[in-house]
């Protein structure tokens, strides 16, 4: 028998599993294609489409004011950051002038929000790559955020406050306590996720030097948010593009370093959220501590209705750069929304990154891109 | 493969109906299948403060180990031969909530919503309906404590209707 016969009776056949739409760790209903060789992953395709929800359609189809709740159910872990990235864009529209203290009530709601985000990312983390207590420890301090929020604007989940001209309702002192009270808590709470997670030598093994995403290979991709920012760029469109006054708040991009991680790893995409819960913090801090007085909204009418024109904004939400691009007619229901996704972006980067990974990796690597399906399928 | 409708209604059944609907209720396996922002509610039932663990309900990551589906989230047209099949690989007996007003009836995407199945009970037949956009996990655990009540009701005596005899 000559090498070459050996070789060809070695072969084995390539096998096509199907991971999802029902799988507890492709994070919704994504659907992998995933063809294997024995345990290794040779090709992913992911199949979208599972929560396609029509709502560029229905942007069409509804008033300004009427198409804010659908924003909230796209990214529905940050209803907020979506509420205020539509809500900007109309405002940019209107040339509508927005007053100090709605600007500052945002601020808080989408660092907030932010925090809640990265505490749900965090844990279903720990889940995909095999820990479990996180995720409880996690979902215990989200909890709070979800009865501030709850006190505030009456919802858990989707909370359709922020509107055109402001916000829906002004904030009391007792939000501002709430609201010390929990940062206060949480900030020493960093601590022990770190202990449990992250300093994990298990957690370490499993993430570091894994699904590494190259500088160049994230811009190519117009990756976005902390999986941009663990490859070491540090752009974050609330440093170079300050919408809603963000340019009055002390706070630093986390960026991903070489340490424990490699730059670009698992290990350092989850590291950036962990820091950036803590700027967030921090932002939510200031912000609170020089709340200005005034009015919570501007003066809008009912029916809102833009002049004629086009505008586009985004917003760094917390998977990333969260644009809305509207055409107007003048009239009260818009032309065209069309929505730049960040999840939709960094989903596509998965074939390139599953190339030669274990199966077992490739949860890890998925779980560490941090995509929403609402986003993705919209 | 079960006993129902195959011994008649007699006094012997009775406690079996006790204990059989006993332990059917209080060990409520969900499987594991989160669709949309319904899920994150159902995770938070799941986690520390709602702890739904103390009526006996753990996830189960698979069909087949599961007796209950929670629908949580919006189905549309290409998820419902995803939940149809997921339906039938469960085990008798079985049985079926729908999450959240989309489930329900459409909900929010009721009008626009060109892809989007208007109500869940078109592809699976439903025992109970969770409703509020999403439920909070309170609503959640009370239908589950629902379904549990419903469940204390069933007799041996009688057949559960399956699938097919539905459609």
């Amino acid at each position: 028998m000559t090498a070459a016969t050996i070789t060809k009776s070695l072969e084995t056949q390539d096998l096509l599993v199907n991971m999802g739409p029902q799988h507890p760790s492709t994070h919704g209903v994504l659907r992998l294609l995933v063809k294997t060789d024995g345990e290794l992953v040779s090709e992913v395709t992911p199949v979208i489409g599972y929560l396609h929800r029509c709502a560029e359609k229905i942007g069409e189809n509804l008033t300004y004011v009427k198409y804010v709740p659908y924003t909230d159910r796209m990214d529905y872990l940050s209803s907020m950051s979506d509420n205020l990235a539509f809500c900007l864009a109309v405002e940019r529209l209107m040339q509508l002038e927005i007053p100090e203290r709605a600007k500052y009530i945002r601020i808080i709601m989408a660092e907030l929000n932010r925090v809640a985000s990265h505490l749900l990312a965090l844990g279903t983390y720990g889940l995909d790559v095999g820990a479990f207590t996180p995720f409880l420890y996690a979902f215990r301090e989200r909890e709070i955020i979800m009865n501030i929020f709850e006190y505030v604007c009456g919802a858990r989940l989707t909370y359709n406050y922020v509107k055109v001209g402001g916000v829906m309702k002004d904030v009391d002192k007792k939000f501002a306590d709430m609201t010390f009270n929990f940062l206060n808590m949480f900030e020493a709470k960093i601590k022990d996720y770190n202990d449990l997670l992250t300093y994990n030598q298990i957690f370490i093994t499993r993430t570091r030097g894994m699904g590494i995403i190259p500088l160049w290979l994230a811009i190519e991709y117009g990756i976005s948010g902390p999986n941009l920012r663990a490859s070491g760029s540090s752009l974050d469109i609330r440093k170079i593009q300050p919408y809603s006054g963000y340019e009055k708040f002390q706070f630093d991009v986390p960026v991903g370093t070489d340490g424990i991680g490699v730059v670009g790893d698992c290990w350092n995409r989850y590291f950036v959220r962990i820091e950036e819960m803590r700027q967030s913090c921090r932002i939510v801090r200031q912000a609170l501590e020089a709340l200005p007085a005034g009015k919570y909204c501007g003066d809008v009418k009912r029916a809102v209705k833009p002049s004629k024109g086009e505008a586009y904004t985004s917003i760094e939400n917390p998977r990333g750069e969260l644009g809305f691009y509207i055409i107007s007619d003048g009239s009260e229901t818009p032309i065209r929304v069309k929505i730049r996704a960040p999840s939709f972006c960094n989903l596509s980067i998965l074939p390139e990154l599953s190339k030669g990974v274990l199966i077992a990796d490739l949860i890890a690597i998925l779980g560490s891109i941090d995509i929403v399906l609402g986003e993705i399928d919209r | 493969m079960s006993i129902e409708g195959k011994i008649g209604k007699n006094v012997l059944i009775t406690s079996i109906d006790e204990v059989v609907n006993w332990s059917r209720s209080s060990s409520l396996w969900p499987m594991l299948f989160g669709i949309a922002c319904c899920a994150i509610e159902m995770m938070a039932t799941a986690a520390s403060r709602y702890d739904w663990d103390r009526l006996g309900v753990i996830p189960r990551a698979s069909p087949r180990q599961s007796d209950l589906m929670i629908v949580a989230g919006t189905v549309n047209a290409k998820l419902a031969e995803v939940i149809k099949r997921l339906y039938d690989q469960m085990p008798e007996p079985k049985y079926v909530m729908a999450m959240g007003v989309c489930t329900i009836g459409g909900g929010p995407y009721y009008k626009y919503g060109y892809n989007v199945v208007k109500g869940v009970d078109k592809v699976v037949p439903v025992d109970i309906y969770v409703p509020g956009c999403p439920p909070r996990p309170e609503a959640l655990l009370d239908g589950i404590i629902k379904l549990q009540e419903k469940i204390k009701r069933q007799t041996l005596a009688k057949q559960i209707k399956t699938t097919e005899q539905v459609a």
